[in-house]
């Protein structure tokens, strides 16, 4: 049998389909470029010798990670249990917002790693308690968890500014804002780098939220109610107790990236910061097929493209919205490829 | 040859004569299956051209390319004597073929004309009285009455089978083809679909009909093709289908799909009675369930028995079957197995006593499709020992354990890594037949356990359901085939609306009683 007949589950097609999308990607932004009066290659050379090539670079690049994967393993377990919480942002911000409030003082209270351990304790609970309304919904009413968690979202930024600019708030500083954790008090770097001990710790959660989810009992049961509900009721499985058991995972990992941003890298939450990585963790995660450590590559191409896009952008004369078109591109790129494969395969 | 009217009358005929649509040499190959090998098909106008076949003998492929949904590897589609591409179910359509699926593809809750109104060019809208007048021509052709303003949700299935007709000839399509229409249907509304299937037949449409049923294929085919692992075994013309009588058309048409002496294995036979001596394994007393689809029901059954539940379809039996596997709560009454009140037990708790629920819904719920055949042989034991260490997986076993059943459930399948979903009905049903037998369990419910299987796996279903009974477990056995019933049960209860409107001792009266129990309630 032809190569072109093979599975389309076989490894390599895999490959394939997932980083077609971003080399195509890649040369139609090349072509926009070249159009534009920029020269494509010097483009993405500035992208590589900013964000990969460069010491300093490669190490925000790292460290820019860290988050963007601990959110990648929170949505990969609700969306492999065919739950979409879409509400990891909210779940982010409220979490960073409480191991931030009290980073500062746990930490000249406590001895450094206790305190360090609640700090990531208390994040990951906060997260998980933010999911609870809408796992509720679900597992009782049937609701849409969609609709649900992203108006939780809205709820949890607001709630968040409102306890900086209140109850959490410095009252030292002008602005709004928590009291700032000192830089020798943040998550240990690795050596002289800016890489901090988060960075490690987002990798090794990814890789083994993979592993739960593709080699446990446990994963199977969620992915059997991923994939079909009704067989996992049949087959006697406690779907409702598994509703709320894959939110809290998933809220208290969205949790923890708050944790490891606040604690690792900025010390402080303002009352007007949000990042909004979810939404932009939610696609590659669709890129990686939910596979653990292809989220990984792809986490890096997005830091990559981030750290180095908005210096090249820059020295190209270029408006930073050109990254955003980029990702656009492949993810409509990827949409294009998905269809064209699926009609190939049948 | 003489030229003039000598030569035009040959082309009228051969007109006349010429099939509406030839399929010559048609392969489709999909991994590890040759799917259709060769196959030549032709639809005539005014004939009734009947596929039968066993279960993966191909007709679904064979289908799905005469609909567009599927294009052949190799060979040759003519419609009207021309060469063309079905490249898309939209070009099927533009060539007249309509086609009925084994699935119902209304809309519920839009109303019937609404539905028929779906999927025309936004360029060249139908108004609605264009769209009343086109539906009362075509239910004319068809000899129907349909209510054009009925939600299609609350239609029956035998009219929701008579909208999708309708649909299929909407755009004046002549040819036909009706993928296994009678599953879903009540013997009256098979009857109806026969006369309808005739009159559309004597207006001169060609009419593919697809089934596993020889009965209905005898009583509406004018033609028959078999099928056989994707390769056509043999065609029955028209006149000498005629000449034979049913016996002996049986008797030929059961050698094709199963080669010659097989037509014994589809005689029924009555299985010895088991019934151990003991105290009764299950009692059920009062059981309600799912707000009055199931009322006060109340029967019990002994280790070895056959317990048959009969009924047309629809009358609270998978409700039934849901409570007592605790898929569905009980609203009132009790359920006692071995002795130990289950009412409120869950599903796991009541597998882990020894029930075990064969559903009927194989793919709905029943397994998930895109795993594979090792693990959807496990699916109810997720996390137990030996297949879970720690709760962590080890594939080895899960897939020699999945040798051993393929192999003593005689599956078919090219591996046990193939996703079930790939199956055919009949071999999906063996691996169901052994994840819910292979355990040894007490009581072993099965709804419509050979729904949709050819004469074959009916038979091989049957033999396990017997050998279940001989080894002493309490079987309940849910059917909406009379035959099957009459052949292995000691006992036939009758559901209507939900009640258990009657037991039926098995015996030669039993058909009767059973019959006047099924459609009357008394």
């Amino acid at each position: 049998m032809s190569a072109t007949t093979a599975k389309p589950g076989a490894p390599v097609a895999a490959w394939l389909r997932a980083l077609l999308p971003l080399v195509l990607a890649l040369a139609i932004g090349a072509v926009i470029l070249a159009l534009l009066g920029r020269d494509p290659v010097l483009f993405y050379t500035n992208v590589l010798n900013r964000a990969v090539l460069n010491r300093s670079g490669l190490q925000e690049t790292l460290v820019l990670m860290a988050p963007l994967l601990l959110i990648a393993a929170s949505l990969i377990v609700c969306f492999r249990a065919g739950l979409w919480n879409l509400g990891v942002d909210g779940q982010f911000l409220l979490a960073a917002c409480f191991a931030s409030a009290f980073a500062a003082g746990w930490v000249a209270a406590l001895p450094y790693w206790p305190a360090m351990l609640l700090l990531f304790g208390l994040a990951a609970l906060v997260g998980a308690a933010w999911a609870m309304l809408p796992a509720f919904l679900k597992a009782q009413y049937g609701v849409n968890e969609i609709i649900s968690t992203l108006m939780m979202n809205f709820l949890g930024f607001g709630l968040s500014a409102f306890l900086i600019k209140t109850l959490f708030g410095d009252p030292e500083h002008p602005a709004p804002q928590t009291t700032m954790l000192e830089v020798a008090d943040r998550l240990p770097r690795i050596g002289d780098t800016l890489i901090h001990l988060g960075v490690v710790f987002a990798v090794a959660v990814i890789l083994a939220v993979h592993v739960v989810m593709t080699r446990t009992a446990f994963g199977l049961k969620l992915r059997i109610v991923g994939h079909n509900p009704r067989a996992a009721e049949h087959a006697g499985l406690n779907v409702r107790r598994l509703t709320f058991l894959v939110f809290a995972i998933s809220a208290a990992l969205a949790g923890l990236a708050g944790a490891v941003e606040v604690l690792g890298v900025r010390g402080v939450v303002r009352a007007d910061w949000h990042p909004g990585y979810g939404l932009l963790v939610v696609p590659l995660v669709f890129l990686a097929r939910f596979h653990g450590v292809a989220a990984i590559g792809f986490v890096f191409v997005f830091a990559v493209l981030s750290i180095g896009g908005e210096s090249a952008a820059r020295r190209a004369d270029l408006p930073n919205d050109f990254l955003l078109i980029m990702m656009s591109l492949i993810l409509v790129i990827l949409a294009v490829t998905d269809y064209v494969a699926s009609r190939a395969g049948r | 040859m003489p030229e003039g009217t000598g030569a035009a009358t040959t082309e009228a005929d051969r007109r006349l004569d010429s099939p509406l649509v030839r399929l010559s040499g048609i392969t489709r190959r999909f991994p590890g299956v040759l799917a259709n090998n060769d196959v030549s098909f032709d639809i005539r106008p005014g004939e009734v051209h009947a596929l039968l076949g066993e279960n993966g003998a191909g007709k679904s492929t064979l289908i799905a390319i005469l609909s567009g949904v599927l294009q052949p590897d190799a060979g040759r589609i003519e419609v009207g004597g021309r060469r063309v591409r079905i490249g898309s179910p939209r070009d099927a359509i533009r060539l007249g073929i309509g086609t009925v699926y084994q699935h119902s593809t209304l809309v519920p809750t839009l109303t019937v004309v609404q539905n028929l109104m779906l999927g025309q060019r936004w360029w060249r809208p139908l108004g609605r009285a264009a769209a009343l007048a086109r539906l009362e021509e075509v239910s004319a052709l068809l000899g129907v009455r349909v209510e054009p303003d009925a939600l299609a949700g609350t239609l029956s299935l035998g009219q929701q089978q008579q909208v999708e007709i309708i649909k299929a000839l909407w755009r004046g399509e002549r040819v036909l083809v009706l993928d296994e229409p009678t599953s879903m249907l009540t013997p009256q509304g098979v009857e109806e679909l026969g006369q309808v299937i005739a009159r559309l037949a004597a207006q001169g449409f060609g009419i593919v009909f697809v089934s596993h049923k020889l009965q209905e294929v005898l009583a509406f085919g004018h033609r028959v093709t078999v099928l056989k692992l994707g390769r056509k075994v043999g065609e029955i013309p028209p006149e000498r289908l005629s000449a034979l009588s049913p016996a002996a058309a049986t008797a030929e048409i059961v050698d094709l799909m199963f080669g010659r002496g097989a037509s014994d294995a589809a005689a029924p036979r009555r299985r010895r009675s088991s019934i151990r001596p003991s105290a009764p394994l299950l009692e059920v007393e009062g059981l309600s369930a799912g707000n009055g689809a199931l009322a006060d029901v109340t029967f019990a059954i002994r280790p070895g028995e056959v317990f048959g539940i009969a009924g047309v379809d629809g009358n609270g039996q998978k409700q039934l079957a849901e409570a007592l596997a605790g898929q569905l709560p009980a609203d009132a009454g009790r359920i006692t197995l071995g002795g130990q009140d289950i009412t409120t037990l869950s599903v796991a708790r009541r597998r882990a006593l020894g029930l075990s629920y064969l559903t009927d819904d194989r793919l709905g719920e029943g397994t998930v499709g895109s795993f594979s055949i090792g693990t959807n042989l496990v699916l109810k034991r997720v996390g137990e020992r030996p297949f879970w260490e720690a709760g962590f997986e080890r594939p080895a076993r899960i897939t020699d354990h999945a040798r051993e059943m393929i192999a003593s459930y005689d599956v078919r399948t090219p591996g046990p890594e193939v996703p079930i979903a790939n199956l055919s009905g009949g071999n999906v049903q063996k691996a169901l037949f052994g994840r819910e037998l292979a355990q040894a369990p007490k009581l072993f419910i099965t709804n419509k356990p050979t729904y949709g299987l050819d004469v074959a796996n009916i038979r091989a279903a049957r033999d396990r359901i017997s050998a279940a009974a001989a080894d002493g477990v309490a079987c309940l056995l849910i059917s909406t085939e009379l035959d099957e019933l009459l052949e292995l049960s000691d006992r036939v209860g009758v559901m209507y609306r939900g009640r258990l409107v009657g037991v039926v001792e098995n015996g030669p009266d039993a058909e009767r009683a059973i019959g006047r129990l099924m459609v009357s309630g008394a």
